[in-house]
């Protein structure tokens, strides 16, 4: 691109800048203050940290579109990936054997500690994204150290697992519809619902995220004539 | 000044940088990098914003969680679609467009 | 004052790691330095009372991302190491 052009959007981008500072420095007192609506209607959403409180129950549903959105993602990956549906890439060399011996050991304690952050969510920092995000991980360790049978992708149980959080979700979300209300979970059964649902969020989602990346196209594809 | 405004102000600098990076930057790696940059910029100006007080706000940070997640999906849907045009066309720029016929 | 300093170290330090990123000569330091970014963030987020997207955020944003950037610069280094120009 030529100098002048780049200057110009530079400029223009500086100038929005300037304008956003100006903005947000001369902003009025919050209309609404919702950190403390939260914490008032904190006891009846069954569990005891906030942001899980929002996530799960009083925002449930756009973490129930997040999930469909995710499996958007991922068909898109699969579609764009141009290889036989659902296999996973090859590895390009083989690895080193400090890296499966390290595979080896840390796989089990990333478990553990997506397990922890699964369970610790209801009343600490953690939750079904997180404990997704470390399982995920696990995986594409065990896929880089080779550990991973080569036809992991492609059976009817790991779409089933993919599917499972959003219909679980998606399933608890619509029981209640008989009494008027989406996602109205009964107050003294909220705590086991929400863990029931963060249970199935955390294995699709890290199923999910794991396949955002072992099914990317690979670089051994055939090259179309 | 509270913590909340000044990421705030780091979040609007990193919007504008990320975005001018999406548009000068030609190579389509780059791109996606300013972009997700761009993202976390907008990320902190939603909680820096409702933190200015000083207090915590779940729903923000609820909603920025989403956030985060999606974006690092559509991350992977434009790497996929970028490795794709790399293998079709040898690199990872737009192709350099033809004058009409 | 020593908090506001160490925020506005933290704010800087998040700039300068964003502008490394977007201007590097090279993909792969540009990865690196997108993933410092990620990882300042993480600290931002701390800072400013969210831990769960601290966590959120040195997991995906810092880990998932670099992993799939680094192996889309592996792809590039392949593809164009076995097509010479």
């Amino acid at each position: 691109m030529k100098l002048l052009p780049r200057l110009g959007v530079t400029a223009v981008f500086a100038v929005l800048a300037a304008v956003l500072v100006h903005a947000v420095l001369n902003l009025p007192e919050p209309a609404v203050r919702l950190g403390g609506a939260v914490d008032k209607a904190l006891g009846q959403s069954g569990v005891s940290h906030p942001v899980t409180a929002v996530l799960l129950n009083f925002r449930g549903y756009d973490t129930l579109l997040e999930t469909a959105v995710l499996l958007l993602a991922l068909i898109g990956v699969l579609t764009a990936s141009g290889q036989v549906p659902g296999s996973m890439r090859r590895l390009p060399s083989t690895p080193h054997a400090f890296l499966q011996s390290l595979a080896r050991l840390v796989s089990p304690l990333m478990v553990l500690a997506a397990g922890y952050l699964l369970w610790a969510g209801s009343h600490r920092p953690g939750g079904a994204f997180q404990a997704a995000a470390v399982l995920a991980a696990g995986i594409i360790l065990l896929y880089l150290a080779g550990l991973l049978p080569a036809n992991a992708a492609s059976t009817s149980s790991l779409r089933a697992g993919l599917l499972a959080g959003f219909l679980i979700f998606l399933a608890l979300a619509a029981a209640p519809l008989r009494n008027g209300a989406l996602l109205q979970y009964p107050v003294e059964m909220a705590g086991a619902l929400i863990l029931l649902i963060e249970s199935g969020l955390t294995l699709s989602l890290a199923l999910t995220l794991a396949g955002l990346f072992l099914c990317l196209p690979d670089e051994f594809e055939e090259e179309d004539d | 000044m509270t913590p909340g405004l000044l990421f705030a102000l780091t979040g609007i600098a990193l919007f504008a940088c990320g975005a001018a990076g999406v548009i000068l930057a030609p190579h389509l790696l780059r791109k996606i990098i300013s972009f997700n940059v761009m993202g976390s910029g907008a990320f902190l100006v939603l909680v820096g914003l409702a933190q200015r007080d000083g207090g915590v706000d779940a729903v923000s940070q609820a909603m920025v969680l989403t956030g985060i997640v999606v974006s690092i999906a559509a991350t992977a849907l434009a790497l996929a679609l970028a490795r794709r045009l790399l293998n079709q066309c040898g690199e990872m720029r737009f192709p350099a467009e033809t004058p009409d016929d | 004052m020593t908090v506001l300093a160490f925020d506005l170290l933290l704010a800087a330090s998040l700039l300068w790691s964003a502008i490394r990123a977007l201007t590097a000569p090279d993909p792969f330091r540009a990865v690196v330095m997108f993933i410092v970014f990620g990882l300042l963030m993480a600290l931002a987020w701390a800072r400013l009372g969210a831990p769960d997207l601290a966590l959120a955020e040195a997991a995906i944003g810092a880990g998932l991302a670099g992993a799939l950037l680094f192996d889309s610069v592996g792809h590039l280094r392949a593809r164009s190491g076995r097509r010479p120009k």
